[in-house]
C-alpha cells in the first residue's frame, strides 16, 4: 500500500470515529421520533452517558461495564422525559430543553472529580482474516466494539422499523396516535419504550466520546453533537440508512479542521471549528426547502401530546 | 386507589400562578435531599444558598445584577414562545451583542469621545443581537428550516467568533497575552446606581423592557396576534395574521433584547471582552421565561429567584465547597419540576374510588 493510500485510509478512519457518536444518537432519535415523540434532550442524554460511562470505567477498570452503565444512564434520564411528556402531558419541546439543561449540569457535577483523569481507550477488535484486507480491512474490520455496534444498529433499526410487525405498529403510533389507540395498541407504553431506546443510544453515543474519541472526561464534551444528531434525523428524512450517510458526511466535516492546518491552510482554528455547525445549518436549509418531502416523511403526530382520557 | 388525571373544563388560573411556587418549594426540597446525599448539612447549605445573599446590601445588589440579563432575555423569549416560535439561541445573540457593543467601546478606546460612546454601544449590541436572530428567522420563513436547531447552532458559531477576537485582533496589547480585550474606559462603562456595589443602570433598562413587554402583550394588537398564533394557528390564519411576519418580529425582538443583555454585561459587571461573557444566561433565561409563565411581570420575579441561584452558587462554592455545577442541576431540576406540576393547570387528580362512587 503506497503512502497516499495509507493517508487516505487514516483520514477515513478518523471520519468514522467522528461519525460514530452521531450515528448512535441519531439512530436512537429516529426511533423515538418515528413513534411520534420529539425528544430535544439528546445533548443532555449524551452527556449523561459520557460521564457515567467514564466514571464507571475509571472506577471499575472495566470499559464494558462503563458502556453498559452509559446506556443505563441514558435510559434513566430519558425516563424523566418520558414520565413528564407521556405521563403528565408536558410540552415536549420545553421538556426536551429541560433535559438538556439538566444533563449539562448533572454531568458537570458527577464528573467534577474525574476531570483530567486519563483512561486507556477501548481495545481494537481485529476480525481475523478480514482486517488484513487492503483499505477495507483497517476501515471496516479493525475497529473497537462500539463502532461495530453502531454499524450493526443501522441494519437492526432499519429492519425493525420497516420489516417487522412491531416496527409497523410503532410507525402507526407515530402517524396517528388516536387511530392506534382505537385499534387497541398501548400508545403510551410503546412511546415510553422508544424514548428509552433513544436514551440508551444517546448514552452509547456519549460514552463513545469519553471512552474512544477522546478517552477522558471534559465538561460539556459533546459540544453540540446532540443537536447535530437532531438535525441529522431530519436530514435523513427519518430513515436509518440515510442517517448512516449523513453521519459520515458530518464526520467528514468535523475532521476537516484537523487536517486543514496540516495542509497549510492559514485560517484561524476557531473558524475551522465553526464548520460542523455551519454545515448543520446548511443541510437543514437544504432539506427543509422541500416542504412536501418533509411532510411526507415526518411522523404526523410528532411533538403532539396524547391523552387517552381527553 | 391509583390516581387518574381528568381534564379540567378550562385552565385553572389559580394553578397557573400557584404551580411555579409549588415547583420552587419542591426543587428546594429535592435540593436539600441532594445536599444530604452529597454529604453537606442540608439546612446550613440551604441557608447559605437562600438567605445569606440577601442579608447584605451588596448581596441584594448582586442578585439584581444577575437578574438584569435574565429578565431582559426572558421577556423577549416569552413573546416568541407564546407564538410557538422557539428561539433557543439567545446565548449566541447575547454573545454577538457583547461583541458589537464591545467593538464600539474598543474603537473609541483612548479617544475621549465622551457621552456618545455608551448609547452607541447599546445600539450596536441591540442591532447585533437582532441581526444574529434574523438569520434563523430568515431561514425559517424562506426555507422552512427549524429555528430551534439553527438558532442553537449559531450559539456555537458566535462563541467561537468571540473566542477568535479575544485571542486575536482584539487582544489587549498590554495584557500579558491573556485572551482578554482592553478594559473599557469610564465613558464606555454603565453608571453605577448604588455606591459600593456593582448595581448599574442596566436594571432600570430591564424593568422598562418588562413593562414595555407587558403593555405589548396585554394591550397591543401585536400581542394579541402573538397569542392567537400560539394558541390557535388556524384561527390566526383565517384572521389574516401573517405567520411569517410574527416569526420575524418575535425572533428579532428576542434577539435584540438578548443582544442588549450582552452589551450590558460587558459594559457593566465585566468591563471588557473575554472568551466567556455569560455563565449561560441565554439558556437559563429559557427557564426564567417558563417559570415566569411567559408573562413579563412573572418573569421579573422568576429572574430574581433564579439570579439568587447564581449568587448562592458562588458563595456556597467558597464557603461550603459546594461545586458550582450544582447551580446547573438546580436550574434544570426547577424546570423539570415546573413542567411536571404544570399538569395541575389543565388536569385535576381523581382517584378510582371517586369514579366508582360517581358511576
Amino acid at each position: 500500500m503506497n503512502a497516499e493510500l495509507a493517508t487516505l485510509v487514516a483520514i477515513l478512519g478518523t471520519v468514522m470515529t467522528a461519525a460514530t457518536p452521531l450515528l448512535f444518537a441519531a439512530l436512537g432519535e429516529v426511533v423515538t421520533e418515528k413513534s411520534g415523540v420529539l425528544n430535544l434532550g439528546v445533548e443532555g442524554m449524551m452527556l449523561a452517558g459520557a460521564v457515567v460511562g467514564f466514571v464507571v470505567a475509571a472506577s471499575t477498570g472495566s470499559s464494558t461495564l462503563g458502556v453498559i452503565a452509559a446506556a443505563g444512564a441514558g435510559v434513566a434520564i430519558s425516563l424523566v422525559f418520558g414520565a413528564l411528556t407521556l405521563g403528565l402531558f408536558a410540552n415536549q419541546v420545553a421538556t426536551g430543553l429541560a433535559l438538556t439543561l439538566f444533563g449539562v449540569g448533572l454531568s458537570a457535577l458527577v464528573g467534577r472529580s474525574f476531570v483530567g483523569f486519563a483512561l486507556a481507550p477501548l481495545p481494537r477488535l481485529d476480525i481475523p482474516g478480514l482486517s488484513d484486507l487492503p483499505v477495507v480491512g483497517p476501515l471496516l474490520f479493525a475497529n473497537d466494539a462500539l463502532t461495530y455496534l453502531a454499524l450493526a444498529m443501522v441494519a437492526v433499526v432499519h429492519y425493525f422499523l420497516f420489516h417487522t410487525r412491531a416496527g409497523l405498529v410503532l410507525r402507526a403510533v407515530g402517524e396517528s396516535h388516536d387511530a392506534a389507540h382505537a385499534v387497541g395498541y398501548p400508545v403510551i407504553r410503546i412511546r415510553l419504550c422508544e424514548v428509552m431506546f433513544g436514551g440508551a443510544m444517546a448514552g452509547l453515543g456519549g460514552v463513545y466520546l469519553s471512552l474512544v474519541y477522546t478517552p477522558m472526561w471534559v465538561e460539556n464534551m459533546t459540544a453540540g453533537r446532540g443537536w447535530i444528531a437532531l438535525a441529522l434525523v431530519m436530514f435523513a428524512t427519518w430513515r436509518p440508512l440515510n442517517v448512516l450517510v449523513g453521519a459520515y458526511l458530518f464526520g467528514g466535516v468535523t475532521i476537516i479542521q484537523l487536517y486543514a492546518q496540516g495542509l497549510g491552510i492559514a485560517v484561524p482554528s476557531q473558524f475551522m471549528s465553526m464548520l460542523p455547525y455551519l454545515a448543520t445549518i446548511f443541510v437543514l436549509v437544504l432539506i427543509s426547502r422541500d416542504k412536501v418531502r418533509i411532510r411526507l416523511n415526518a411522523p404526523a403526530c410528532i411533538g403532539k401530546t396524547f391523552n387517552p382520557a381527553a | 386507589m391509583w390516581p387518574r388525571l381528568e381534564p379540567r373544563g378550562e385552565t385553572s388560573r389559580l394553578m397557573l400562578w400557584l404551580t411555579p411556587l409549588i415547583a420552587v418549594v419542591v426543587t428546594v426540597a429535592v435540593g436539600a435531599a441532594l445536599f444530604a446525599v452529597l454529604g453537606f448539612a442540608p439546612l446550613a447549605t440551604l441557608y447559605a444558598f437562600f438567605v445569606e445573599p440577601l442579608t447584605t446590601g451588596y448581596g441584594i445588589a448582586e442578585v439584581a445584577v444577575k437578574a438584569t440579563p435574565l429578565a431582559l432575555i426572558a421577556v423577549g423569549l416569552a413573546l416568541g414562545y407564546r407564538a410557538n416560535v422557539w428561539n433557543i439561541g439567545a446565548e449566541g445573540q447575547l454573545t454577538i451583542g457583547a461583541i458589537c457593543g464591545g467593538g464600539v467601546a474598543l474603537a473609541f478606546w483612548g479617544e475621549d469621545a465622551g457621552a456618545i460612546v455608551l448609547p452607541l454601544m447599546l445600539v450596536a449590541g441591540t442591532l447585533g443581537g437582532m441581526a444574529w436572530a434574523a438569520i434563523p428567522a430568515f431561514l425559517r420563513t424562506r426555507f422552512n428550516a427549524n429555528e430551534i436547531l439553527t438558532s442553537l447552532m449559531l450559539v456555537y458559531v458566535a462563541t467561537l467568533l468571540l473566542n477568535y477576537l479575544v485571542h486575536g485582533p482584539w487582544r489587549d496589547p498590554e495584557g500579558y497575552n491573556f485572551p482578554q480585550s482592553r478594559l473599557f474606559g469610564p465613558e464606555a462603562t454603565l453608571p453605577i446606581i448604588w455606591e459600593g456595589t456593582r448595581l448599574h443602570i442596566g436594571i432600570l433598562i430591564a424593568l422598562a423592557v418588562a413593562v414595555g413587554g407587558w403593555v405589548l402583550l396585554a394591550r397591543g394588537h401585536l400581542g394579541y396576534q402573538i397569542k392567537v398564533l400560539g394558541l390557535a394557528p388556524r384561527a390566526a390564519r383565517y384572521a389574516g395574521f401573517s405567520r411569517d411576519r410574527l416569526i420575524w418580529l418575535t425572533m428579532i425582538g428576542s434577539g435584540a433584547l438578548a443582544g442588549l443583555a450582552g452589551v450590558i454585561e460587558v459594559a457593566g459587571p465585566l468591563g471588557q471582552l473575554m472568551p466567556s461573557v455569560s455563565p449561560g444566561y441565554g439558556f437559563t433565561a429559557i427557564i426564567v421565561a417558563f417559570l415566569g409563565r411567559l408573562h413579563p411581570a412573572g418573569i421579573v420575579g422568576a429572574a430574581v429567584l433564579v439570579a439568587l441561584s447564581y449568587i448562592r452558587g458562588e458563595t456556597a462554592q467558597i464557603t461550603l465547597r459546594v461545586p458550582l455545577a450544582v447551580v446547573g442541576v438546580f436550574q434544570g431540576l426547577l424546570l423539570f419540576v415546573l413542567l411536571a406540576v404544570d399538569v395541575l393547570v389543565r388536569y385535576r387528580i381523581r382517584f378510582r374510588a371517586d369514579e366508582a362512587a360517581a358511576a
